[in-house]
């Protein structure tokens, strides 16, 4: 017997949405059965809102409302349109694999061109493989998020990415996302694995192209680390400024390896990166930055959890945000030291800058320690530019804005300048540069 | 045309009024020592003067070349060739000294209508004058003020004078927090400055001070005005008077 359970409209469109889908979306048999019990465990959570307490900053339901149907399959049209877009962001001497409307474009990508060491395949192919007897693995998820759920269920394409054990990849590697189709999702989902002793720089983009409006970027990254990797990860994400773009990260590390990340959000209208990182092996260190300039009525949402599973591993989370307007900026911070991972190193610092008295900073850090020999702590803090450096910035000259501009710079400096890469945070300096001089 | 005149200067700071109307003339090419106890309002002085926010005045004027300074924004009055170095400069991480430098020298030259220095003279002139005040390199590229000793900063803002080339210098107790040998090598960076276009306002606590940088008048504050006004004999008597005797005439 059924039982009569009241849904907001919300959800009933949303099973309208993955029933429209379910054509477009590739594999068979187990992958099918796996998208259904995902979209089972969606219906059953709904969109997250303020009463889910990993979400209380970030009500879904009333700032998305609802999820949009899938955009369609990219034309000749919107792949002119991706062209333009992608020209903009391309990092010169990277390995581009480029996403338009959530479907990998061969022809705007290298896919041809890997280096030896680096084997890259989409997810659509992989799903569609009905000889690959664990290609349904690529949708598991081990948590309960509603929206990870939603992504195992609807994601279209993705790029599954294996660098071998040993591998020095010279080249960054760069995602691009390029959001074409105005009010439109795209579900992606991709998978990098990076084998042991290798180096490697993973860069992600996401962008609009001109004129794409009011879309949905969801998306999911499963990143396997090593031992004695070296890896630099960078996401920026620039999105049309009505967009909404939610992005989980699930990673793992294995022992020795140093993982690098960086994260800026600016763009869209509502943007949350949740990623979970797993310390699965010792001695290794994890940096974790962030910035968000947000503006208007933005939201924007930068969630970790950094999970200390074993012993001797550090890990450092430095995230700022710069708020005008009416803008709103959440950090949640945890870490969690499992009992037996002694002598963890874990320290978040958080800080927001206010420009304006309507803007809004969360910050919820959280520790929980089970081990007795650990060093752990975390810091926020909030408030306006310091009249007094301004002033003094000011006697020596400086016009206000560019006094301003000159702290602002400063504030986030602090997070941009761990990048490794030159060309990568060069490229985030200028983005904060240019988000300056739009407020000059 | 007198270079700065304040005339009946009269400011208040949250309901209360600190300045009572106050006077000052000074020329190019002259030193002026402000003297006084704590509280007289020497600082008040030069924060209005600079346009530091929080000050209301609600009398009287101050001219500079002519022009009303107080109706200008602080970076105006820096343009036009205001320097105020701090009693306190402040740390600003983040912020390289040579970025700041830079920065602040070529927006000074763009409010003046002057083309931006190039790079290789800018970074002479500032090999130069950081020589001359023993200021290392490795200095400049540290943020501005960040770890600097209490000499250093003072030497630092003395660098900034001498890069600016201001017309008007108010040193707000230079000598604050300064042994002996930092405080003579900040003072000789000053008395270089010296110039027959320039003048000085030296705001002092102690006559100590005017033994490095010797002025040509010297005036006393007390509560809020200029109570005493004299020649650089006036600071040696002050010193052994000390400055009860005003208490009465303010």
């Amino acid at each position: 017997m059924n039982v009569a359970v009241a849904k907001t409209g919300t959800e009933r469109r949303l099973s309208d949405v993955f029933a429209l889908a379910r054509g477009r979306l590739p594999g068979d048999g187990r992958v099918a059965e796996v998208r259904q019990a995902a979209i089972e465990v969606y219906e059953r959570l709904g969109l997250p809102h303020r009463r889910v307490e990993e979400w209380k900053y970030t009500d879904l339901r009333a700032l998305m409302r609802e999820v949009l149907p899938l955009a369609p399959l990219p034309d000749a049209a919107v792949l002119l349109r991706a062209r333009e877009a992608l020209a903009s962001i391309a990092m010169a001497g990277a390995q581009k694999l480029v996403l338009v409307d959530g479907a990998v474009v061969p022809e705007l990508s290298d896919l041809g061109a890997s280096a030896p060491d680096v084997t890259i395949r989409t997810l659509r192919e992989i799903l569609d493989d009905a000889a690959n007897a664990a290609r349904a693995d690529l949708l598991l998820t081990e948590t309960s998020d509603a929206m990870v759920s939603l992504n195992a269920a609807m994601a279209t394409d993705g790029v599954v990415i294996s660098i071998a054990d040993g591998a020095h990849v010279a080249a960054p590697i760069q995602i691009v996302h390029i959001a074409v189709a105005s009010g439109a999702s795209a579900f992606t989902r991709s998978h990098v694995r990076v084998g042991n002793g290798a180096r490697a720089t993973l860069v992600e983009n996401f962008v609009a192209a001109g004129g794409a409006r009011g879309y949905q970027a969801h998306d999911a990254v499963i990143l396997s680390v090593g031992d004695d990797v070296v890896l630099e990860h960078v996401r920026l994400m620039a999105d049309a400024p009505d967009a909404v773009n939610i992005t989980s990260d699930a990673i793992t590390i294995g022992a020795r390896s140093k993982l690098n990340m960086f994260n800026m959000t600016g763009g869209g209208a509502v943007s949350r990166f949740q990623g979970v990182i797993k310390m699965a092996g010792e001695g290794s260190e994890l940096s974790v930055n962030g910035v968000n300039l947000l503006r208007g009525t933005q939201h924007g949402d930068t969630t970790l959890v950094v999970d200390h599973a074993v012993p001797h591993c550090t890990s450092r989370e430095i995230f700022r945000a710069v708020l005008d307007d009416r803008a709103r900026s959440v950090f949640q911070g945890r870490i969690i030291v499992r009992p037996h991972a002694q002598k963890t190193d874990g320290k978040m610092m958080t800080r927001a800058l206010l420009l304006s008295d309507q803007a809004e900073a969360d910050n919820k850090p959280e520790l929980e320690i089970f081990a007795d020999d650990v060093t752990c702590g975390h810091g926020a803090t909030s408030g306006a530019l310091d009249e007094t450096l301004l002033f003094y910035l000011r006697a020596r000259g400086l016009p206000e804005k560019d006094a301003q501009a000159l702290l602002i710079q400063a504030f986030i400096g602090e997070a941009i300048e761990p990048i490794g890469n030159d060309d990568l945070r060069e490229f985030a300096t200028s983005v904060a540069q240019r988000w300056l001089e739009v407020r000059a | 045309m007198p270079l700065l005149e304040v005339k009946n200067l009269q400011v208040r700071v949250e309901e209360r009024e600190i300045l009572h109307g106050l006077d000052l003339t000074v020329n190019a090419g002259e030193i002026h020592a402000i003297m006084g106890p704590n509280g007289s309002g020497k600082s008040t002085l030069s924060h209005v003067i600079a346009g530091k926010p929080g000050y209301e005045v609600t009398g009287g004027e101050v001219l500079f070349k002519g022009e009303d300074l107080l109706s200008m924004a602080p970076d105006q009055r820096a343009a036009k060739g205001v320097f105020l170095a701090f009693q306190y400069p402040v740390e600003i991480p983040g912020v390289a000294t040579m970025t700041f430098l830079r920065t602040a020298l070529n927006a000074q030259r763009k409010a003046r209508g002057e083309s931006e220095y190039s790079t290789p003279d800018f970074l002479k002139k500032v090999r130069e004058v950081a020589k001359s005040l023993s200021i290392p390199q490795e200095m400049l590229k540290r943020g501005v003020n960040v770890g600097f000793s209490g000499g250093e900063k003072k030497r630092n803002e003395v660098l900034q004078m001498a890069l600016f080339e201001p017309s008007l210098c108010i040193l707000d107790e230079m000598d604050s927090g300064l042994d002996i040998d930092a405080l003579r090598i900040a003072a000789d960076g000053v008395n270089a400055l010296r110039s027959p276009d320039r003048a000085m306002i030296v705001i002092t606590h102690y006559q100590r001070l005017l033994n490095y940088i010797v002025p040509d008048f010297v005036h006393v504050m007390s509560k809020g005005r200029v109570v005493k006004s004299g020649g650089k004999d006036l600071a040696l008597e002050l010193e052994s008077t000390g400055y009860a005797q005003f208490d009465d005439a303010a």
